[in-house]
């Protein structure tokens, strides 16, 4: 059996119904865990105070609103080529959730900015570009809904996605030669640099899969919604017929 | 030349159109295309154009749409609903843009449709019967072997549509074909006849659409 | 007569009958570029310094303003069934028709902005390289343009749409095209932006006609 089996609505339904418990549950387990962790039983860092704390919702949620994007493409890109309506509704799916990522992210990071750096709001690159990738999301699903038929829809936004995605990241490097920014570096790599001590980090691992699964388990939810959307709208047309 | 169409189906925004048409027309006639409203004449002819998509094959002198759409494409004249004229143009001017585009001559066409009257005329001046006269013109312009026509007679004059009646007799007789969707007779001699039938309630059941799947849960 | 020179022809011709194209865009362009002063001032030193940014900003929306009937008029009179069938590739036929208007909308501009940067006090320096980083850049501003339009041909009001979809494509291009006259105006050296510019414009003329006749071949499905 090949993963292809799973772009079939129905067995789609009947697998993604049983492991959405395990994925909520899970994701509610390590956010509360990684967040209780972070807020209470790491010490104030000597430089950020205590407003270091805020990295726990910050950096899952910024990390979470450009892969939410790049699942999008993924995800389009199998729709133009297989053409598996799962997948192009799971690309539907997961704009609305990267695009409150987004926002949760450029929201923290203002409340975090303005005892770090006396603004809430700085046209720093990084700032700058979630503030583009979130246009790009608000631009995406507005396609979605403007055009009434749905695999015509599916088709044209794959497009969106396609050539969205090269000009996003053309903006990100365009975005860097404007303005230089006062983010550090790098705040997290996977191997672990210099910045980020195991005190915190540690937590912040934990924080960060809650995120992730939180991500799937919604992406999931999201995806059963749409394909019982179109099974109500197909069963509709098959009425009128 | 020939044309063969195998089991085509074809869906619009998720309803069935036509399911498992298969027919073959060879050269030499006109071909009627007839059938009642809403059967699927006019998406049938835009699926033999290319420009809609469909399950199935279509193949043109053997070659396949889905092979080589070009090369499919490069041999056949549409005429649909739409004149495609810009009434911002003279006759003159939309005549010449197709021409220069398809690479035909005009002359020809200039006169089997009595252009030379309007030829001058900005086409938003027209009357529909002349738009329609100019809309036709552009199927001898584009030289193609293959035309195919939806309803190309609403709004002519029986006159004209007598003359129009005789050019697709002379395009068929100069080893041209043509397929023509249309309710009223145009008094050709004997042409063929193809008929599409509305689908049936067993066709309609078994329809791919894995959104209308029996095993939901 | 070849295709091309058809096509362009006719492009053209009913660009300028319609009466909507080339002139109404230079008006725009002129009546974004004199608000600016009513609404920062009349000041000559911040004028200057803003007037880079000013021109290549209202240039933009000058270019948005007819974009929405690129595609949407031969959409609505069966012209684009009839061209699907000729000789010549959508692909093309999309660059074919995006050069055309940017001949109509993106060269006026480029005639325009010197005149309109007298207004706004930009440095002499930064002359040259407005009218040559314009020049290098609206190109690809038809275009991008032109995906947009594709994107949205046949929805209902997709002007509105059209203009969120394409204005953050705008973002490099407008980066480089107004970092270079800056650079200038300052007496910096315009070249990186400006070849980053050129090279955004090159990338957007290769890539868009595919991506727009895409869009176009999944309208008519």
């Amino acid at each position: 059996m090949s993963i292809w089996e799973f772009a079939n609505p129905v067995r789609f339904m009947r697998f993604s119904g049983k492991l959405l418990p395990y994925f909520s549950v899970s994701a509610a387990l390590l956010i509360v865990t990684g967040l209780i962790w972070g807020f209470f039983f790491t010490p104030e860092a000597d430089q950020f105070g205590s407003t270091v704390k805020i990295i726990y919702i910050h950096v899952p949620t910024a990390m979470l609103a450009i892969n939410a994007w790049v699942m999008m493409f993924v995800a389009s890109l199998i729709w133009l080529i297989r053409r598996h309506h799962v997948s192009a509704l799971a690309a539907k799916a997961a704009a609305p959730i990267g695009a409150v990522m987004t926002v949760v992210a450029i929201l923290t990071g203002a409340i975090w900015g303005q005892p770090m750096w006396g603004t809430y709001w700085a046209w720093d690159p990084r700032l700058t570009s979630f503030l583009v990738l979130f246009i790009f999301y608000l631009g995406y699903m507005a396609l979605w809904t403007a055009i009434e038929e749905e695999d015509k829809a599916a088709d044209l936004t794959s497009v969106l996605a396609m050539v969205g995605t090269v000009f996003a990241v053309l903006s990100r490097y365009a975005v860097n030669f404007w303005n230089q920014g006062l983010h550090q570096g790098a705040s997290l790599s996977l191997d672990k640099e210099e910045h980020v001590a195991d005190v915190y980090y540690l937590p912040l691992l934990v924080a960060i899969g809650g995120f992730v699964l939180l991500f799937i388990a919604l992406l999931l939810l999201r995806t059963r919604t749409e394909i019982r959307n179109r099974r109500i709208r197909a069963l509709q047309a098959r009425e009128a017929r | 030349m020939s044309l063969n169409a195998t089991d085509l189906t074809c869906y619009r925004s998720g309803r069935l159109i036509f399911s498992g048409l298969s027919f073959s027309l060879e050269n030499g006639q006109a071909t009627m295309l007839r059938g009642p409203n809403g059967v699927g004449k006019s998406t049938l002819l835009r699926v033999l154009a290319g420009v809609l998509e469909a399950d199935g094959e279509v193949e043109l002198n053997g070659t396949r749409l889905s092979g080589d759409r070009d090369a499919v494409q490069e041999q056949i004249a549409y005429a649909g609903h739409l004149d495609a004229i810009k009434p911002q143009l003279t006759v003159a001017e939309n005549l010449t843009f197709w021409a220069g585009l398809f690479g035909g001559r005009i002359e020809d066409a200039v006169e089997q449709f009595s252009l030379a009257e309007i030829w001058d005329r900005p086409a938003h001046a027209c009357s529909a019967g002349q738009k329609r006269r100019l809309g036709l013109a552009r199927l001898m312009v584009s030289e193609r072997p293959l035309w195919l026509l939806d309803e190309p007679t609403v709004s002519l004059d029986v006159e004209t549509t007598a003359r129009f009646a005789g050019i697709i007799a002379q395009h068929c007789a100069a080893g041209g074909m043509a397929l023509i969707a249309t309710h009223i007779d145009l008094g050709l001699a004997n042409p063929q006849e193809l008929l599409l039938h509305p689908l049936t309630e067993a066709q309609h059941a078994e329809t791919a659409d894995p959104f209308l799947s029996e095993d939901w849960t | 007569m070849s295709p091309t020179l058809a096509l362009l022809a006719r492009e053209l011709r009913l660009s300028l009958r319609s009466g909507g194209g080339a002139g109404l865009g230079l008006a725009f362009f002129l009546i974004v570029v004199l608000l600016v002063p009513f609404g920062v001032g009349p000041v000559p030193s911040l004028l200057a310094q803003i007037a880079p940014g000013t021109l290549w900003v209202a240039a933009l929306l000058a270019t948005l303003l007819s974009l929405d009937r690129l595609f949407q008029a031969d959409f609505e009179d069966g012209t684009l069934d009839i061209l699907t069938l000729s000789p010549m590739p959508l692909e093309g036929l999309v660059a074919i028709k995006a050069f055309a208007h940017w001949l109509t909308t993106g060269l006026p501009l480029i005639v325009a902005a010197p005149v309109l940067a007298l207004t706004l006090n930009l440095p002499d320096p930064a002359f040259f390289w407005l009218v040559t980083s314009l020049a290098a850049g609206t190109p690809a501003l038809n275009f991008l343009g032109a995906i947009g339009a594709s994107l949205t041909v046949g929805i209902r009001r997709g002007g509105l749409l059209l203009s969120l979809l394409v204005l953050p494509l705008y973002i490099p291009t407008l980066i480089f095209g107004a970092s270079a006259v800056s650079a200038a105006a300052d007496g910096a050296d315009p070249m990186p932006a400006f070849l980053l510019l050129a090279g955004i414009t090159l990338f957007t003329l290769a890539l868009t006609p595919f991506a727009a006749a895409a869009a176009l071949r999944m309208h008519m499905r």
